[in-house]
C-alpha cells in the first residue's frame, strides 16, 4: 500500500472506517475536533453515520445504544469531555459493550489547556468511572502505530465485549507522518454478535442488555465474569516495546509521545557512551509488569518520564519494587519536555548516584 | 363456540409487574404492549427503560431492551436507532428522567426529529427514590425534599414538556394524556398509536405525556390520587394534542 | 535533519513544512511534520516542526534544529537560538528589517520573499519562494520530489496554484545561489 501524509487524528478516523467502523458520534473540543470532521466527511462516502451530538453525555450513550445493535461504534474527544462520559463507560463496561474511545488528553486538570498532555493516565488505567471495572487501553506513540492500534482497538473491543481506549494526545493527535492503512475490513467478516445483541426478537428469547441486577448474589456473579475476562485480558494482551535494553544500565520507562522523545534522549546517550534504554507500554492497560520486572536483573537505575506528576510512575514502582532505584522527571499544564532537558534530566540524577 | 375476547398482550413477558397498587405504570404499558401487537412490530422493537420506578419495564416488556442511564434514554434509543433504521425504538421515560436529568437529551432528539417513541410518565414526583420533588412538581405540593410545599421563588416553577417540545420542528407527534377513565385509556391508546406511526412512517419524533398517578407518594389512596390527579394535575397540565403531522389512520 | 518554519498566521508557514515533509516522503525518507496549535494559530504566530531523516524519528520535537526559517521578526528572535553549529538561517527580508542576535559560527541567507512572490503575480507564494531557497541550500530533498509534494497536496481548485508555486520554488533556488 502507499504510503500517505496525514495527521494523527485523520489517521485514527480512516484507520477506525478500514476497521469497520460506521458509526461515529461526537463533540467538539480541541486539540481532536479534526477526527469528528473527517468523519463527518468519510462515513457519508462509505454509507456510515456520522452525528454530532449535543454533549459528550449523550455521546457515550448514544455509543451504549449503538453498541447494543452490534455494530461498530466509536467517539474521540479530549479529557474534560473523556470525564464528562466516564459514567456511560462504566455502563459499559458492566453491559459488557463492544465500543472504541479516543481521548487526545489535553492538559488539565479542570479546564487545563489545549497543549498536550498524560494527566488522564490514572482515569483511563485506574477506573474513572464508578465501580468495578477496566478498559482496555492503547498508547500509540507514532502516527502509524495509531493506525494500527486502532484497528486493534475494535478487534479487541469485539473479542472481549469491552469498551476499549486509544490514550493519544495533543502532540499525536496533530502532527502527520507518513503511514500506510491496512485494507478495507470485510463487513461480512467482522465478529457475529447475534447471540446477544439487541436486533429484534424474532424466533428467540428476548435479549436483554443492561449493567443492572437489583439483587446482590447475581450482581456479584456478574461482577465475577467481569474479573474473569479482565484476568484473559492480563494473560493475553498485553505489549510492549522495548528499544536498546538488551546491554542498558539506565532503562528510560515513558509512553505515548513521551516515549518517543525519550528515544531521542537514548540516542544522546549512546553517543556520549552512556548505556541508556527505552522501556515503553503500548498497553497501559494491562500494565506490562513482569517484562519491566524482568529489566531489573541488569539495570541500574530507571528513569520515568511523563507528562503529568507521577501517574505511570506507581506502576512502574510496582513492578520494580525496591529491586533498583526510580527517579522521575515531569513536566505537566501542556509543556512537552524536550530531549535536551530529559538528558540533562537524565544526566544529574546519574550524577547524584554516583 | 368460543371466542377470545381479552387476553395478554404478546408484547408483555407475562412477568407480573412490581409497581404499587393504584400507580399507572401497569395501565401504560399494557397499553404500549396493544399497540406494538396491533402495529405487528413487536420482533422489530426495541425498547429502552429509564432510571426510575420503570427500571424494569425492560422484564415486562417481551422485546430485546436495554436500561440507560439516568436521563439518557432519548440519547440510547438515537444510538440504536442511527445503528439500525430498521427497527423501533422506544423510551419509556418519568418526569425526573426526562424533565429534569434528561432535558438536554430530550430535547435534541426531538428537535432532530429521531425517529423514535417516547412515553413520558408525569405524576409530579420521584417514585423510586422516595417522593421526592420532580421538575414537575405543582406548586405548594409537599414532597420529601419541599416540606414547605414547592415554593416558585425557592423552586421555580412546574415543567411543561409538552409546551416545550412542540416548538421543535423534528416532532411528529405530540399529545398529553392520562388514564383515569376508560375513555382516557381509549384516547391515551390512540395517541400511543400515533407516537409509534410517526416513527413507522419515518416523519419523525413523537411522544405521548401520561399524567398519572403515585398514590404511595403523593400519600393517598388510589381513588383520591385520581381524584387528586383529575382535579390539580390537569389544570396545571391541560390535555390535548399539541402536534400532529400523522394524520388520521386509513 | 531538523527543521523549524516560524512565522505569522497567513504566511503559510506551516504549508512550508507540509509540502517539505512531503517531499521527503517521496524520496523515501522518514519525516515527521508538528504544528504549534492554540489560539495563537489566528492571526498570530505560528510554526512547525519537520523532521526529515533516513532513520526513523525518534522525537518529532525539538530543541535544536539545522534550519531555522523565519518569516517574521519575532520568529527570528524566537527561534535563533534553536540553531546548531553550522545550521542555516533563512530571513525574510522583505518582513525582517535588522539584523539577528545570533550570526556565529551558522549560514544566513536573506531573502525577499513578497517581492520575489509578487513579481511572479501572488504574494502568497512568498511561502514557497523561501522553501526553494530552503532545498536549494540545505540540498535535503530534489527539486523534483517538491513538485510531486505540490501536486499530491495541491488538488481540486487549488490545482490551478501549481505552476506558480513550481515558479516561485525555481525562484527562490536561484535567488539563493546567487547568494
Amino acid at each position: 500500500m502507499e504510503k500517505v501524509m496525514v495527521k494523527g487524528t485523520e489517521a485514527i478516523g480512516e484507520a477506525a472506517i478500514r476497521a469497520g467502523c460506521r458509526h461515529f458520534f461526537g463533540y467538539p473540543i480541541t486539540p481532536q475536533s479534526e477526527l469528528p470532521e473527517y468523519m463527518s466527511k468519510r462515513l457519508p462516502e462509505v454509507g456510515g453515520v456520522f452525528l454530532q451530538t449535543e454533549s459528550e453525555v449523550a455521546t457515550v450513550n448514544m455509543l451504549y445504544g449503538a453498541a447494543c445493535t452490534g455494530t461498530r461504534v466509536m467517539t474521540s474527544t479530549s479529557s474534560p469531555g473523556f470525564s464528562l462520559m466516564m459514567e456511560g463507560v462504566s455502563y459499559m463496561a458492566c453491559a459488557q459493550l463492544p465500543a472504541v474511545f479516543v481521548n487526545v488528553v489535553r492538559g488539565g486538570p479542570g479546564l487545563g489547556d489545549i497543549q498536550p498532555a498524560q494527566g488522564d493516565y490514572w482515569q483511563a488505567t485506574k477506573g474513572g468511572g464508578h465501580g468495578d471495572y477496566k478498559l482496555i487501553v492503547l498508547a500509540p506513540s507514532t502516527v502509524q502505530e495509531a493506525v494500527d492500534l486502532t484497528v486493534l482497538a475494535f478487534d479487541l473491543a469485539d473479542k472481549y465485549r469491552t469498551p476499549t481506549l486509544i490514550l493519544a494526545d495533543g502532540l499525536l493527535g496533530q502532527m502527520m507522518e507518513p503511514v500506510t492503512f491496512p485494507e478495507f475490513r470485510d463487513l461480512s467478516t467482522l465478529p457475529d454478535h447475534s447471540s446477544w445483541a439487541m436486533t429484534g426478537a424474532k424466533d428467540r428469547e428476548p435479549h436483554i442488555i443492561t449493567s443492572f441486577d437489583i439483587d446482590p448474589y447475581i450482581l456479584e456473579k456478574m461482577n465475577l465474569e467481569l474479573v474473569e475476562k479482565y484476568k484473559e485480558i492480563e494473560k493475553n494482551e498485553v505489549r510492549w516495546e522495548e528499544f536498546m535494553t538488551e546491554d542498558a544500565e539506565i532503562v528510560i520507562t515513558a509512553f505515548g509521545t513521551v516515549a518517543r522523545i525519550a528515544k531521542s534522549v537514548v540516542e544522546m546517550a549512546r553517543k556520549d557512551g552512556i548505556k541508556v534504554g527505552l522501556f515503553r507500554p503500548i498497553t497501559v492497560w494491562p500494565y506490562p509488569y513482569e517484562p519491566l520486572k524482568k529489566l531489573t536483573e541488569k539495570v541500574d537505575l530507571f528513569f520515568d518520564v511523563e507528562m503529568n506528576m507521577g501517574q505511570m510512575l506507581e506502576d512502574v514502582k510496582l513492578a520494580i519494587g525496591d529491586k533498583k532505584p526510580v527517579a522521575f522527571y515531569s513536566r505537566m499544564g501542556g509543556v512537552v519536555p524536550t530531549p535536551t532537558e530529559i538528558y540533562e534530566a537524565l544526566k544529574k540524577e546519574i550524577g547524584r548516584r554516583v | 363456540m368460543r371466542k377470545l375476547l381479552y387476553k395478554m398482550p404478546e408484547s408483555l413477558s407475562g412477568k407480573e409487574f412490581t409497581y404499587c397498587p393504584g400507580c399507572h405504570h401497569g395501565i401504560v404499558h399494557r397499553l404500549v404492549a396493544e399497540v406494538i401487537d396491533e402495529l405487528g412490530i413487536r420482533e422489530k422493537t426495541l425498547v429502552v427503560a429509564p432510571i426510575g420506578c420503570s427500571v424494569f419495564a425492560y422484564q415486562f416488556f417481551n422485546m430485546d431492551g436495554t436500561i440507560a442511564a439516568h436521563g439518557r434514554a432519548p440519547a440510547v434509543a438515537t444510538g440504536m436507532k442511527r445503528a439500525r433504521p430498521d427497527l423501533y425504538v422506544f423510551t419509556y421515560q418519568g418526569d425526573g428522567d426526562l424533565a429534569a436529568i434528561g432535558t438536554a437529551e430530550i430535547m435534541h432528539a426531538a428537535n432532530r426529529g429521531e425517529k423514535i417513541t417516547t412515553i413520558f410518565i408525569n405524576n409530579a414526583i420521584y417514585g423510586m427514590t422516595g417522593g421526592q420533588m420532580a421538575p414537575t412538581t405543582l406548586l405548594g405540593m409537599k414532597t420529601t425534599t419541599t416540606p414547605y410545599g414547592r415554593d416558585a421563588q425557592k423552586d421555580g416553577y412546574p415543567m411543561h414538556m409538552c409546551e416545550f417540545l412542540k416548538e421543535a420542528k423534528g416532532v411528529a407527534y405530540l399529545a398529553r394524556t392520562k388514564v383515569t377513565t376508560p375513555q382516557d385509556v381509549e384516547k391515551t391508546k390512540k395517541a400511543i398509536k400515533k407516537a409509534f406511526l410517526a416513527q413507522i412512517k419515518g416523519i419523525g419524533f413523537g411522544m405521548v405525556e401520561v399524567l398519572s398517578t403515585c398514590p404511595t407518594n403523593w400519600g393517598m389512596d388510589p381513588i383520591s390520587a385520581m381524584k387528586w390527579l383529575e382535579e390539580k394535575m390537569v389544570p396545571e397540565y391541560p390535555l390535548g394534542i399539541f402536534v400532529d403531522k400523522v394524520g388520521d389512520e386509513k | 535533519m531538523r527543521f523549524i518554519f516560524a512565522g505569522f498566521g497567513g504566511q503559510g508557514v506551516m504549508l512550508m513544512g507540509q509540502i517539505l515533509a512531503y517531499a521527503g516522503m517521496i524520496e523515501g525518507k522518514n519525516v515527521t511534520w508538528m504544528p504549534s496549535y492554540g489560539p495563537e494559530m489566528r492571526g498570530g504566530t505560528a510554526n512547525c516542526t519537520v523532521v526529515v531523516s533516513d532513520g526513523p524519528v525518534a522525537s518529532p520535537v525539538v530543541d535544536k534544529a539545522e534550519v531555522v526559517v523565519a518569516m517574521n521578526i519575532p520568529s527570528m528572535i524566537k527561534f535563533q537560538d534553536f540553531l546548531t553549529e553550522n545550521g542555516f538561517f533563512f530571513l525574510n527580508k522583505s518582513v525582517i528589517d535588522r539584523e539577528p542576535d545570533r550570526k556565529d559560527g551558522i549560514k544566513i541567507y536573506k531573502l525577499e520573499c513578497n517581492e520575489i512572490a509578487d513579481k511572479l503575480g501572488n504574494l502568497k507564494v512568498a511561502n514557497m519562494v523561501m522553501l526553494g531557497a530552503v532545498i536549494g541550500a540545505t540540498k535535503i530533498v530534489s527539486k523534483e520530489s517538491v513538485f510531486k509534494a505540490l501536486e499530491k497536496k495541491l488538488t481540486g481548485k487549488k490545482a490551478e496554484l501549481i505552476e506558480i508555486n513550481k515558479l516561485a520554488i525555481e525562484e527562490g533556488m536561484k535567488k539563493v545561489s546567487e547568494q
